[in-house]
């Protein structure tokens, strides 16, 4: 048997207090799609970035088809046949996919004989892995996809015959996602060897040949995906049982609660973001919306949250009709039982310096239970938090410590209990679990649903249509600013990834 | 013709130092490095060039000197914005005050004439180069002035300065240090996945600002005039980062933005004293204030958006 592409033994690293990996070993063989999952933090991305060079490990040895390499930097790295899909691709936008594959492999002082060989190669990669893209065509403006693709040209460019792949579908559609895994099996027909690094269970059971899982910097499993089942991974990662899918009460749903009459928005130069947006929310009820990121759900939370106001139509909160084209108040929205968790939790959900119990009451400051006049009840203030931090299981317990020290999961959850804890009648909630572990995913769905059995009326917007599907009693598709299809959740991915995608109308 | 050729042939005098330090700027800006010291890279060269000039009675030694001090200065704000990750904005004023001050002291103390370093001999200047042919073409009508008295007739840092321009567009779109140089102002994590060193890159394109600006500190100091004088580069440290935002950090407009603001100076020396019609005489402030006032009112609306490199300003940090 030839040597596995990959070999760590005993890796090894520490920042500062935090164990990011644990005496780790992996076994990665040639010709394979090999999956790794774990939770955020669970030391994925540390463990591919000493595999790529860019983190030194303070113990341990990489091997590379059985040679000992020492990686001091991804020079090495791609000179040891390794190539790296990061998360946030790492392209220069304003340069061609030709400058941005030679980036780095040049071939020489002057460009012109690098520009010409880059061609022909690029050619050659595209003719052999089906992998076209235009090589003369600006990055920025190419759609995510391509330049996902254009990362993975990078890396075959520079002769990688392993490719690592972090979280590469996160930015993706579901059309899109097929079609990177189309393009990982391609790989793989022609002897590559892939690590995709990902915490979504279905990819992993998708495409790869051999799993491992991760858990607290430590590799605590690997299997054959065949004998694998996405509980049992779960179970791993998190190491304790998961419901992947919350129970769901019957909730007969009420009057409506919230609704929206033909909402319009435009921007500044005229060009339409919303427009014909009418639906319906009752006590009791939560509504999806389904759609690929950038078609308008974004606005639409903003216009509802009186955070930008419409260019027209109606906005109904408990039958009464709120005019938002006049001019548009958050603070007033909050007041009459609108509650926001906002899809950005570090731009527009938390003050990230501050310490986790002014965050608890951020918006709220004005509360007489805070203080009296301009002067805050700090002793308040901290109770309320502290309350929260027991009730919503906020780790680790300390209200006086930034915001920005928490987890991804723990910021979502000091954003939902601020939210929740108001006691609101209707419930605009963006992305609750972008980000966010397993553990904590299954958490904030059973508060989710929690108040819809208390009676709540609740519009979900998410990229997740797992997380669309599992929690929504009816799901509105969104595309280019309209809402294009309403189903049940019970309608396929499929047939929902299609309305996402606009395929009943002529626009792209 | 008569007025207008010497008025366009001080525009180029003027524009001279402008075109050198925004292609300064350029290539620190470009590689993600904000300089709003090369005001004070400029005065440091400047003094330099005149004292070295001026002792010695060399102009090579005396722009040797500039380059040398310049350099350093650039590799003071090298230090402080990409090794320490430091702020560039901060950094580079106190290059600017660094530069006044210690202009104005060292003068004093070295040579006590008021911070003004001695007169520069003539083998100390930059002379003027008589092109070949001038004279005899003179007679020509049109092409015989415009090449005696514009092209022909400047010194050698005129005729650098120029050539600057085509090399520095040949060396940003060209090479590879070009093609990296632009991709570190830009996304400088995807430089160092490439394997490519960040910092280094950054020092590079920092220093080659420096050697600009050692070339127009020259240029002030012993070739436009006879030695220093305190604060001689008087805010063109500034309008040539307008010209460069004007330019849109691109080469080729950056000797026309320069040379327009070069011409905007130059008319206002032309009309001082003089009589416009209606107005009447205009105070000699108000028109030393155009070029400034034009610059406010060109980047204020005349140029659409300008959009600095992405990486500008920011200090590269791995990320975990």
């Amino acid at each position: 048997m030839a040597a596995p592409a990959i070999e760590l033994v005993g890796i090894d690293k520490s920042f500062g207090a935090v164990h990011a990996n644990r005496n780790i070993a992996l076994t990665v063989e040639k010709g394979t799609i090999h999956g790794i999952v774990g939770e955020n933090g669970a030391g994925k991305s540390t463990l591919m970035s000493i595999l790529y060079g860019f983190y030194h490990p303070d113990a341990g040895e990489i091997r590379i088809d059985g040679r000992s390499v020492q990686m001091r930097s991804p020079q090495d790295a791609i000179a040891a046949g390794i190539g790296m899909v990061h998360q946030h691709f790492m392209l220069v936008e304003p340069f061609t996919v030709l400058e941005n594959v030679m980036l780095g492999s040049e071939g020489g002082a002057l460009l012109r004989q690098g520009i010409r060989n880059a061609r022909a190669t690029l050619e050659a990669i595209a003719r052999d892995f089906g992998l076209f893209v235009d090589p003369d065509a600006v990055v920025g403006s190419l759609p995510v996809g391509l330049q996902q693709r254009v990362e993975i040209l990078k890396a075959l460019y520079r002769g990688a015959e392993t490719l690592i792949l972090d979280e590469p579908t996160g930015v993706l559609t579901p059309a899109e996602a097929d079609q990177l895994f189309d393009v990982l099996r391609q790989l793989r027909a022609q002897g590559k060897t892939v690590v995709l690094i990902t915490h979504k269970l279905r990819e992993i059971m998708a495409v790869t040949n051999r799993v491992s899982v991760m858990r607290r910097g430590e590799m605590v499993a690997t299997m054959p995906t065949a004998e694998a089942a996405p509980e049992r991974l779960a179970e791993l990662m998190v190491g304790r049982r998961v419901l992947l899918r919350a129970e769901k009460e019957t909730v007969v749903p009420g009057r409506p609660l919230l609704g929206a009459r033909d909402l319009a928005l435009e921007d500044e130069r005229g060009v339409t973001l919303l427009s014909g947006i009418t639906f319906e929310v009752r006590a009791g009820e939560i509504v999806g919306i389904a759609g690929v990121a950038g078609n308008g759900q974004s606005e639409l939370m903003e216009v509802i949250a009186g955070m930008r106001p419409a260019t027209g139509g109606a906005l109904f909160l408990d039958g009464r009709e709120i005019d938002l084209t006049g001019g548009c108040d958050a603070a007033a929205m909050r007041r009459i039982g609108l509650a926001h968790v906002p899809e950005d939790r570090h731009r527009t959900g938390l003050v990230m310096p501050f310490e986790e119990c002014d965050n608890a009451i951020l918006g709220y400051h004005r509360d007489p239970r805070y203080g009296s006049g301009w002067l805050m009840d700090r002793r308040a203030v901290e109770a309320k938090a502290n309350q929260e931090i027991a009730q919503y299981d906020i780790r680790p317990p300390d209200c006086r410590l930034p915001a920005a020290n928490f987890s991804g999961g723990n910021q979502q959850k000091i954003v939902l209990g601020r939210e929740l804890e108001r006691d609101p009648a209707v419930l605009v909630v963006g992305q609750p679990t972008r980000g966010v572990d397993i553990g904590a995913i299954e958490f904030i769905h059973r508060r989710l649903l929690d108040m819809r059995a208390a009676g709540k009326a609740i519009l979900l917007v998410s990229v997740e249509l797992d997380e669309i599907r599992a929690l929504s009693d009816r799901i509105l598709v969104m595309c280019g600013g309209r809402i294009v299809g309403e189903r049940t959740p019970a309608a396929s991915e499929t047939e929902l990834g299609l309305l996402m995608a606009g395929a009943d109308r002529a626009a792209a | 013709m008569e007025a207008v050729l010497p008025v366009l042939d001080s525009a180029v005098r003027l524009s001279v130092p402008l075109i050198l330090a925004a292609l300064a700027g350029l290539f620190s800006e470009r590689s993600g490095i904000f300089d709003i010291g090369l005001e004070g890279k400029m005065l440091i060269a400047a003094f330099a060039a005149g004292a070295v000039a001026g002792v010695t009675a060399s102009a090579w030694l005396g722009l040797a000197a500039a380059v040398v001090a310049s350099v350093a200065f650039a590799l003071v704000h090298g230090y402080a914005s990409i090794t320490q990750r430091g702020n560039q904005i901060v950094s580079g004023v106190a290059i600017n005050f660094l530069a006044s001050g210690l202009t104005a002291f060292l003068g004093q103390a070295w040579f006590s004439q008021g911070g003004r370093t001695p007169p520069v001999p003539a083998g100390g200047r930059f002379a003027e180069i008589e092109l070949p042919g001038a004279e005899a073409l003179r007679g020509v009508p049109l092409v015989g002035p415009v090449y005696a008295e514009l092209i022909s007739g400047h010194n050698l840092l005129v005729y650098l300065a120029v050539l600057a321009v085509p090399l520095s567009a040949w060396i940003l779109y060209r090479t590879r240090f070009g093609l990296r140089l632009r991709a570190v102002g830009e996304n400088p994590a995807a430089v160092d996945t490439a394997g490519i060193s960040v910092a280094w890159l950054r020092y590079r394109a920092v220093m080659i600002a420096g050697i600009f600006c050692g070339f127009a500190g020259a240029y002030l100091a012993i070739a436009q005039s006879a030695g220093f004088i305190r604060d001689m580069t008087a805010g063109k440290g500034f309008i040539a980062l307008a010209a460069l935002i004007f330019a849109k950090w691109r080469p080729w407009p950056v000797l026309g933005a320069c040379f327009l603001f070069g011409l905007l100076d130059a008319i206002s020396i032309r009309l001082q004293g003089a009589r416009l019609p209606i107005v009447g005489e205009v105070p000699v402030q108000a028109i030393q204030a155009l070029p400034y006032l034009l610059t406010v009112v060109l980047l204020a609306g005349f140029i659409g958006r300008a959009v600095p490199p992405r990486a500008g300003g920011v200090p590269y940090v791995k990320e975990h």
